[in-house]
């Protein structure tokens, strides 16, 4: 059995002397009135604690094995794509001559980093089958807002004012309606069929001339790839709308097909989930937006430059919706992309996409005789199993999942997406061997055998037993000093 | 689980129920709804005075699992809201059809009432 490190650590404010200890940072001569406007400065000091470097080590340390991650163990978390992250993305991203870059410092001596972000440019655009990219935004939702901006631009450039509709189908992520709204849309929810694909009579009962596009996850997250694509990319341009694509489960279709060839004008990739770019605790994220040529005018500026051997940063382009981030991106989180995409190469990254598909594919037929997978009979990168018959034992699907990290295994995601009752949402990723799996699904078994209380009580064998997740949504608290009012 | 259904009440399809009083209607959410919803964490309660047609979303609930529209069973105006839901969610969870009430309406058209479910065909609906 499984069992979680579990330490009473304070904070570090709590075990802080007051007592200054390093000596690394020397105080500069000059009183810090020479140096900083008197209006900025603070009126007391910042309260650093101060705590020996052994035991700020420690606490870090102590914090670490008491949490989880993928360099932990399995993580089948649905829809997230927890998949390691190869250690060599973390050693050249650690170079000093990326790392210790500032984004103001000349061009000229910054050209490394600038073919880095051009290089991951045109191989994105290569992978996606799109024209050209912006590196810019910092999140899939950041990328699908920028992609909407876009869109907007490219409709009020042709005079085309009306089109005040965004078309999202249910099996759609999540964020997918909400940047639509955020970026002034009306969303217009079309239901699924009942093979969990776009229902085209009801795509089509929702087109009209107020249509600006269509938003598609694909595969969507049932994990069911959109047999009907092209019949939708065709329907939609008909309408005069554009396509967008969520590319967030780019890693079930890389190397096998593309957004671009499906006929889709705009897509959004997530590095921190098909490129292996540490996410969730472990970094930022970042959100590429790919486009046909014909909506290049309307990219965030700047973009990349590329003359000769010469690589600048262009900021001439009349129609952009100008910057959406601070400088050009999160740089380092680009970079490991870059490394995972080299270290793989074409052929590695198609393999990548096939082990993905067939990992899930073997734990979904494993899974199914345990816990019903409603929708699907071949699934791409993941699968919806439905925990609706526990209801009989006298339990739901979040204490079987809660159950689950008493045995040393993530728990899938739940009850995301709506469509599926009481959803169980497995991701295993390409980087899980059979035997890691053989355990996940003995687990399960051994859990559904077990009396309803024990799965009511846990998790025990973690560092924190069952959090209230009512409580903690009913009076947030963000900060330590939140909670302690 | 059985859900309790008030038999004072008429249903929608979508699990609202309504109880008409004149030409006002109160309405709120099922037993059947709050079951599945969870526990509820925050009612973004409409304006009084939004004008809402049959069908169209009236407010958002959100719970632990999920968010969702609850959607006008008739079509009028709001001309009360339950200010005691701002603070206390889970009354709707506690008691959903009497102190979890959402809003009042002004009925537009009380035809409209004749589309709703009565609550044994409600029951036959959730399947109880």
């Amino acid at each position: 059995m499984y069992r979680q490190a579990r330490y009473d650590e304070p904070l570090l404010s709590e075990i802080s002397d007051d007592t200054p200890k390093t000596r690394y940072c020397k105080a500069p001569e000059n009183p810090p009135e020479d140096y900083i406007p008197a209006s900025m400065l603070r009126k007391a000091p910042p309260g650093i604690p101060e705590v020996s470097e052994a035991r700020v080590v420690r606490h870090y340390t102590r914090l670490a094995q008491m949490t989880w991650g993928v360099d932990t163990g399995f993580y089948p978390l649905g829809s997230c794509t927890m998949k390691y992250g190869p250690k060599i993305i973390e050693v050249v991203a650690d170079l000093p001559g990326f790392r210790d870059i500032h984004p103001l410092q000349d061009e000229s001596t910054a050209q490394g980093a600038l073919w880095a972000m051009h290089e991951l440019q045109e191989l994105l655009a290569k992978i996606t089958d799109m024209d050209a990219f912006t590196l810019q935004p910092a999140a899939g939702a950041h990328g699908e807002f920028t992609g909407l901006m876009m869109i907007r631009a490219y409709h009020e450039d042709r005079d085309d004012k009306e089109r005040k509709e965004v078309i999202v189908p249910d099996t759609a992520h999540g964020t997918n309606p909400a940047s639509a709204a955020m970026a002034g849309y009306d969303v217009v929810e079309i239901p699924s069929g009942a093979d969990g694909c776009v229902d085209l009579k009801a795509l089509e009962a929702a087109l009209s001339e107020n249509t600006a596009a269509l938003m598609l996850t694909n595969p969507n997250t049932l994990g069911i790839f959109e047999k009907d694509a092209l019949i939708i990319a065709k329907m939609v341009h008909e309408a005069g709308a554009l396509l967008y694509y969520d590319g967030a489960n780019m890693n079930a279709i890389m190397g096998k097909t593309a957004p671009g060839a499906l006929g889709f004008d705009l897509v959004h990739l997530n590095l921190h989930k098909t490129f292996s770019t540490p996410h969730g605790g472990g970094g930022p994220g970042a959100g590429p937006v790919g486009v046909k040529a014909f909506l290049e005018p309307y990219l965030p500026s700047p973009t990349i430059k590329r003359e000769g051997e010469v690589y600048s940063l262009d900021y001439e382009h009349p129609k952009s919706i100008g910057p959406v981030k601070a400088f050009y991106g999160n740089f380092l989180v680009l970079l490991k992309a870059l490394v995972y995409i080299k270290s793989l190469g074409g052929e590695g990254l198609t393999e990548a996409t096939e082990r993905a598909v067939a990992n899930s594919n073997y734990l979904a037929e494993k899974i199914s005789p345990l816990l019903p997978i409603p929708y699907g009979k071949v699934w791409k990168h993941e699968f919806v199993a439905s925990g609706k018959a526990l209801k009989e034992k006298g339990y739901s699907t979040v204490d079987l999942a809660k159950r689950l990290l008493d045995y040393g295994f993530h728990a899938p995601t739940v009850y995301f997406p709506h469509l599926v009752e009481e959803a169980f949402m497995v991701e295993p990723t390409e980087t899980e061997t059979k035997e890691e799996m053989d355990a996940f699904v003995a687990a399960l078994r051994t859990i559904l055998e077990e009396p309803a209380e024990k799965l009511k009580g846990a998790p025990t064998n973690t560092s924190v037993g069952r959090v209230d997740e009512t409580l903690a949504a009913r009076n947030m608290a963000f900060t330590w000093k939140n909670v302690n009012k | 689980m059985m859900s309790k259904i008030d038999e004072s009440c008429k249903y929608t399809e979508t699990d609202e129920w309504v109880n008409v009083t004149g030409n006002k209607a109160r309405i709120g959410i099922t037993d059947y709804a709050q079951h599945k919803l969870n526990d509820l964490t925050y009612v973004d309660l409409p304006e009084i005075g939004m004008k809402v047609s049959k069908g169209e979303p009236l407010l958002v609930v959100e719970s632990v699992k999920s968010a969702a529209d609850i959607n006008a069973p008739i079509s009028g105006t709001v001309i009360e809201v339950n200010e005691e839901l701002e603070d206390n969610a889970e009354t709707i969870n506690k008691d959903p059809y009497a102190k979890g009430w959402i809003v009042v309406m002004e009925l537009e058209a009380p035809d409209e009432l004749d589309s709703l479910l009565d609550a044994s065909a409600y029951a036959k609906k959730i399947g109880e």
